[in-house]
């Protein structure tokens, strides 16, 4: 590959800005934050990667292979709280919305660089607890800590894995601020909101929902806190209290939690096809309003996750209508995606291939939800394997596909080095076989009854057990493979340029990597999002 | 010297100062917003818990001391106010002024907390009322009542660690003001304190009726 | 950088109307209206809240987007609570069939728990 002709030694840019321990872990560079957040995530996503790996390994057996069930119980609940709170919440955002956001409006940083450092110090000491909880014996209440498990009849670690989860919510709630902020008061002159690319669109949108769900988690898990400390009686029903009140708390968030997990990946998607199809994306409006629409409507349907829990039925049948409705923005997406692909100019580097796998396999895991989102169905579908595949469809289908791709895609410019793309495309392949052979076969075993959250299971359901363990041994292999090229590209990667692959955007504007300052000037906007096919300029 | 200290009011990612403030306020409304949802959920449980068992909450709240209640939100709009003038002394360059009022609402806020601490909550626990520390009572609607005191505690405790996080900013404030940092180009963490203990007041505006005046005293 | 400076007159009439409220709510909890006591008493503490919003917290002279925000926020708490209230309120539009303690689905429950105090 030819270098970009740049010594990458004696130019100044933020990575060689300031050397030292002190440097990165005192930066309010969001760039360098943004490292800190890659880093950090990565680490958890191993950890979390780990007790995946012990739960397909232990259902190959219809009795259970390997562990206990209260032992079982603990993998599956750290493997949740640790994928979703420790990295799925802060993935795309806090890397690529930080690193990206001032970059993408032209501006010097974001609006609140300090509050920044400490969000990321914030999740980190979340971290340490939720590790802590693990380490000191696990928790088994799954994420969902429902009540009155969690608060009267389990001894495990709930308090220090509530606690954990309860700062980390801070840190996603100082990030979302400071991207709100930042969009509405720091955009270069010339970039209107209609102009802004539309991964801003999903960054604002996504931080909505982190502003006004995070906090009600928060105090209900104060609430269950509070209630295993003192033994009072909030949500025990022996006392007056109801279970109920604290799923209908606790879902406001995590519903919309989970469009936080998607929406950032729907942003990169929108970007990537855009580039990769070097045409601009088709019903720009549609796509920007339909991620502030999926924000909105996705706080009126957290009821869908409980329709057999008690809740009344009247109240399911309305939930179930408001989570129809919120399938329809996701859809506009899907389809103004596919549009924007007809007659375009289509190269199928990594990046790319990331993009498509998101589309397939996120219309895949949303057509499962209609399936949840019916009462009827849901009857039979609700805490099967199939609400399992349903999830990891979107989750790792699709976020962390949109999570790749955006690793893929923007690496050159964070890092200022290529990857080899042979062995990216290769990665990606095996990650796209590996992923449906995982979770196929879950919606298939959760459709003919096997529960979740069990540790054993009726022998009539081994094969297809045992086919998702093969998926995830590939998957595995899939998620090992860039970690190895990446890293390696950081030292002996060719020099990228600052714009290898001839995209649209600020960011793509300034040096690979880019100077810690972002812009020499401060850009002026005169052209409309994805301008391709106009005059390409040589970027230098 | 206007200038020197203009420009370095400046943070280094703003284009101007009017920038720069706007962008604080609006950091703070945000911020605001979270903090209503982060009540919002206790008020949320509370609302439910009060139509389900609305007699225990009523006797629960008579248990309370209305007076101190009113005496005490007569206190935060005192601060409210305090603080208030304490915004205008920084806008206006007024250091005696500004530090004065900045030393009464943090007395007033201090005089909301010990008023709580002791004549409230000290007084509830001596009473038997303290879900899962000391509570007594033992009459028919013992369960719905001790709900009542969980929700009262947890939302006046909630209250109560703002009111101090906010009594803790304002003194950072206080030392600042000393030193004359504040002027008519650099106020904009005046009024972003403000903007936060304003909020507490009008948190603790809706707790008073809804906790103390529940049912009527007739 | 334009500061807009708010008279102190201003301040010390509303905080004289805040004051004057809170005796007005104080003193309607002694006069028997029924259920009408915590509308009253609501009414008054939204009155208040809003003087203090507008007036100390400066939102008459703000920018729009800071309202948008407030008024938000406030949509999203009617969200929380209204939904879930729709659960709470319509549980019992669902009769519960007669004789349920005794059918076979109802098992007795489960001894003993670690931390159950009770």
């Amino acid at each position: 590959m030819a270098t970009a002709g740049e010594n990458l030694d004696t130019r100044v840019h933020y990575l060689n800005a300031n050397y030292g321990i002190k440097s990165w872990l005192l930066t309010t560079d969001h760039k360098r934050i943004a490292i800190l957040y890659l880093a950090s995530i990565t680490l958890f996503f191993l950890v979390g990667g780990i007790a995946a790996v012990l739960i397909r390994l232990h259902l190959i057996e219809p009795n259970g292979a390997i562990f206990e069930p209260g032992t079982y119980n603990k993998l599956f609940s750290m493997h949740g709280i640790i994928m979703v709170f420790f990295f799925m919440i802060p993935s795309i955002p806090a890397v690529f919305g930080n690193f990206l956001i001032p970059m993408m409006i032209g501006a010097r940083d974001l609006a609140f660089p300090k509050l920044n450092l400490l969000s990321w110090y914030v999740f980190i000491l979340g971290g340490f607890l939720t590790l802590y909880a693990v380490i000191g014996g696990g928790v088994d209440t799954g994420w969902t800590f429902y009540t009155p498990l969690s608060t009267t009849y389990v001894n495990t670690n709930v308090l220090s894995a509530a606690l954990g989860v309860f700062v980390s919510g801070f840190s996603s709630i100082l990030t979302g601020l400071n991207f709100v902020v930042t969009i509405h008061k720091m955009r270069a002159p010339g970039m209107t909101w209609f102009r802004m690319p539309l991964f801003l669109w999903a960054m604002y949108a996504t931080s909505i929902i982190q502003i006004l769900g995070t906090p009600v988690v928060a105090i209900t898990l104060v609430l269950v806190a509070v209630e295993r400390l003192f033994h009072v009686g909030i949500f025990d029903p022996a006392v007056g209290g109801d279970p109920i009140l604290f799923q209908h708390l606790f879902w406001f968030y995590s519903h919309p939690a989970v469009y936080i997990m998607i929406l950032p990946s729907m942003g990169v998607v929108s970007e990537l096809i855009a580039c990769f199809a070097k045409k601009r994306i088709f019903g720009y409006s549609f796509v920007a309003f339909s991620s502030v629409a999926i924000a909105v409507v996705s706080f009126l349907v957290w009821g869908h996750h409980m329709f057999v829990s008690g809740q009344s039925i009247y109240a399911g049948i309305i939930f179930s209508a408001l989570s129809f409705l919120v399938a329809i923005p996701s859809a506009i997406k899907v389809f103004n995606w596919t549009a924007t692909l007809y007659k375009g100019s289509i190269s199928y580097q990594a990046p790319m291939l990331y993009a498509l796998g998101f589309i397939g396999l996120f219309t895949m895991g949303g057509l499962t939800g209609l399936f949840l989102a019916t009462l009827a169905t849901d009857t039979h579908l609700h805490d099967t394997y199939f609400v399992v595949g349903h999830f990891h469809y979107i989750m790792v289908g699709g976020a962390v596909m949109g999570y790749l791709g955006a690793l893929h895609f923007w690496w050159p410019k964070i890092t200022g080095r290529l990857y080899p793309d042979g062995w990216a495309r290769l990665a990606a392949a095996i990650i796209f076989i590996g992923f449906n052979l995982t979770f196929f076969p879950q919606y298939m075993v959760g459709y003919l009854g096997m529960p979740r959250r069990y540790a054993i299971y009726p022998p009539k359901f081994q094969v297809l057990n045992v086919m998702s363990s093969a998926g995830a041994s590939i998957l595995a292999v899939g998620y090992a493979i860039p970690l190895v090229y990446l890293i390696w590209s950081m030292r002996y990667g060719p020099v990228a340029g600052p714009n290898p692959w001839g995209a649209k955007g600020l960011e793509w504007e300034t040096p690979s990597p880019p100077p810690t300052e972002n812009f020499e000037q401060t850009p002026v906007v005169t052209e409309e999002a994805y301008a391709y096919g106009a005059k390409e300029v040589e970027v230098g | 010297m206007a200038d020197s200290h203009a420009a370095s009011a400046l943070a280094h990612q703003f284009e101007d100062l009017d920038q720069q403030h706007e962008a604080a306020s609006l950091g703070m409304w945000v911020f605001l917003a979270t903090e209503v949802m982060f009540f919002g959920g206790l008020f949320a449980g509370y609302a439910i818990y009060r139509n389900l068992y609305l007699p225990g909450f009523a006797a629960g709240s008579h248990m309370l001391n209305v007076t101190i209640g009113a005496l005490n939100t007569a206190v935060l709009i005192c601060s409210s106010l305090t603080m208030a003038l304490a915004v205008r002394a920084a806008q206006m360059g007024k250091r005696n002024l500004l530090v004065t009022f900045l030393m009464l609402t943090i007395a007033l806020g201090l005089a909301f907390v010990i008023i709580k601490l002791t004549l409230e909550w000290r007084h509830d626990y001596v009473e038997g009322l303290a879900p899962g520390l000391n509570f007594l009572y033992a009459q028919l609607d013992a369960k719905s009542v001790e709900l009542f005191f969980c929700f009262y505690f947890m939302m006046t405790g909630v209250h109560a660690l703002h009111m101090v996080v906010g009594v803790g900013v304002l003194g950072v404030l206080l030392v600042q003001a000393w030193k004359g940092r504040f002027g008519p180009q650099r106020y904009n963490a005046v009024e972003t304190a403000g903007l936060y203990w304003h909020f507490v007041d009008i948190v603790w505006i809706f707790l008073f009726p809804l906790l103390y005046l529940i049912g009527g005293r007739y | 950088m334009q500061a807009h400076v708010v008279p102190k007159k201003t301040y010390f009439i509303v905080f004289g109307l805040l004051l004057a409220m809170t005796a007005l709510t104080t003193g309607m909890a002694y006069v028997d209206l029924g259920q009408w006591n915590t509308v009253v008493a609501l009414v008054i503490a939204c009155c208040k809240a809003t003087l203090v919003v507008l007036f100390f917290m400066h939102l008459r002279w703000s920018p729009r987007l800071m309202r948008v925000v407030l008024l938000s926020a406030l949509l999203w708490l009617a969200i929380l609570i209204s939904l879930t209230t729709t659960d709470f309120f319509s549980r019992d539009w669902t009769p519960i069939p007669e004789g349920w303690e005794s059918s076979q689905l109802c098992l007795p429950s489960l001894p003993g728990n670690l931390l159950h105090r009770r």
